[in-house]
């Protein structure tokens, strides 16, 4: 961003990021702090009728610009126009709510006795990665690890794929179907009345 | 005034705020979330807001 822009304490959540992953190796417990990233924004647009969190504190996409821009890992080239399309950043939100419930599904299973613990993380809701050594037992119940292996999961597929894009792309590519950032403009567009 | 100046396209613009980021002149604010407005008094066209665009949103026009 531009360098002479005044810095604040938010210009930095792009560490956070990492510490996130990182706290999430070694403890999976560590991965509900990753829901202030789903409930800020949306508390942002809802309360605020704006995108600030985006535009201002969202860790990932600084990540993206930090390597992208600042470390020089992007081709900074135009992304397909259907990328940032109206179906597909809709659609792609529908996935990813899609795959939100499954997860809280998955979660539900363990809490009633159905499913046990998979001490597993799922990237690209394909590929099951052991990840046992981020948990051995707690205070809190099983369920409340198989929510974080889950959310993890989602979290780390999430960035993986934003790192994709800005690696072939442009550095924020992942904003334009970000399904938080489509979400908070839905809501934005809706409180706003401006289609 | 410069010859030039960016023109957001309301309806792809993902208002994820990049380009108020990049733009030397503080030209543009993000409109309620929705997208991005310049201030076409401010604005003089360089162009880096388009550079940055991750939805390829905006276009430099020449003034009228």
């Amino acid at each position: 961003m531009a360098n002479k822009k005044q810095k604040h304490w938010y210009s930095y959540l792009w560490i956070w990021s990492i510490i996130y992953f990182a706290l999430g190796f070694f403890n999976i417990l560590f991965a509900w702090l990753g829901m202030i990233d789903f409930i800020l924004p949306l508390v942002f647009a809802i309360v605020g009728g704006n995108k600030w969190f985006c535009n201002n504190m969202c860790g990932r996409g600084q990540l993206f610009w930090v390597l992208g821009r600042n470390v020089g890992c992007s081709r900074r080239k135009p992304a397909p126009r259907w990328l940032a399309s109206k179906w597909f950043r809709y659609g792609f939100l529908a996935f990813f709510l899609t795959m939100f419930g499954t997860m809280i599904f998955q979660t539900y299973l363990v809490f009633s006795g159905a499913n046990e613990l998979r001490k597993v993380v799922k990237l690209f809701w394909t590929f099951k990665v052991p990840w046992q050594w981020a948990y051995s037992g707690s205070i809190f119940p099983d369920w409340v690890a198989q929510f974080s292996f889950g959310f993890y999961s989602l979290m780390l597929t999430s960035t993986l794929i934003g790192l994709i894009v800005m690696l072939l792309y442009k550095e924020r590519t992942w904003c334009t179907f970000c399904p938080m950032g489509t979400m908070t403009q839905g809501i934005c567009k809706l409180k706003s009345h401006d289609k | 005034m410069a010859k030039k100046r960016a023109n957001v396209n309301k309806n792809i613009c993902v208002a994820c705020g990049v380009c108020r980021l990049e733009c030397p002149r503080e030209a543009i604010k993000i409109h309620q979330g929705c997208y991005a407005l310049v201030n076409e008094e401010i604005c003089v066209g360089c162009g880096l807001c388009q550079k940055a665009c991750p939805a390829n949103a905006i276009e430099i026009k020449e003034r009228i």
